[in-house]
């Protein structure tokens, strides 16, 4: 019973790995980009490392994969925000598509 | 104070990741070795720690802080179904922009937790974040430009659990 759960988690989190993948081809600027691979490889790779923690119990692998799931929950988003926040003051520009840009009307009112 | 308490994050982080419980016997060797370790790290590395040692010791915060868990992984699930909608529709509906929102919000580690949260849940995520208290976001389908409105719907459903578990 625990393995057909935790395979289950697993194969989702598998699944949104791909999304987070297709996403990254598919997607115009590295904004978007970022996004999509931050969503989805965090959920997806706190998934697949939920259900080693469900297969393995609470054992020293499982435990593991838990505190590597809680890391990855902390770090990713950080870094996203960094890389972010790094290839806008590098001059990296928005999709032409893109609506509004309040980060650069205030850097250039400065 | 604040060494006392690296020390003891440490302590459950080692723990965590030796665990010793394993195979019906307790394993005291690594546990000493950790006590160790952990005291030396959190004598070097306490001043480098939390500004506000205090906060730790508040109760209330702990059980926000477990109400916090599942909204968060709800709207985390929300935001992956959304990317997944977004990528896998034939026509990419996206419509991208920077926008400013502000937050009540002060102390260090709950502005710190507010943008990865931000990050984490759907469309938005945080490019820059400024000392008095405004957050440019980049929405992938920008609902409101204006400041107050486009607050209203990002930061408002975290900042009030927020408020209570880090401020």
């Amino acid at each position: 019973m625990n393995e057909f759960i935790g395979f289950t988690f697993i194969i989702i989190g598998a699944l949104f790995d791909l999304f987070g993948c297709i996403g990254l081809i598919r997607l115009p600027d590295l904004y978007n980009r970022l996004q999509a691979a931050t969503k989805c490889v965090t959920l997806g790779t706190c998934g697949i490392l939920l259900g080693s923690l469900i297969i393995f119990g609470l054992t020293a692998a499982g435990m593991k994969a838990f505190l590597c799931a809680l890391f990855i929950l902390i770090t990713s988003p950080t870094s996203a925000h960094a890389l972010a926040r790094a290839s806008h003051i590098a001059g990296v520009k928005l999709w032409e598509g893109s609506v509004v840009d309040k980060l650069k009307e205030d850097t250039e009112k400065k | 104070m604040r060494k006392g308490i690296l020390f003891l994050l440490l302590l459950i982080v080692w723990i965590l990741l030796v665990w010793p419980f394993s195979g019906g016997a307790v394993d005291y060797q690594s546990i000493v070795a950790g006590v160790v370790v952990s005291f030396f790290a959190s004598l070097v590395f306490g001043e480098l720690f939390t500004e506000s040692p205090h906060k730790f010791l508040g109760v209330k915060r702990y059980l926000w802080a477990i109400l916090y868990i599942p909204i968060f992984l709800w709207s985390c699930l929300l935001a992956n179904l959304d990317v997944a909608y977004r990528v896998l529709h034939p026509l990419l509906p996206i419509k991208p922009g920077i926008v400013k929102v502000k937050t009540r919000l002060k102390s260090k580690s709950a502005i710190t937790a507010l943008a990865n949260s931000i990050t984490l849940t759907p469309g938005t995520m945080t490019v820059e974040v400024l000392d008095d208290g405004y957050l440019y976001i980049h929405w992938i389908w920008v609902k409101e430009a204006d400041v107050e409105k486009a607050t209203l719907i990002i930061v408002r459903r975290f900042e009030n659990l927020l408020e209570r578990i880090f401020e």
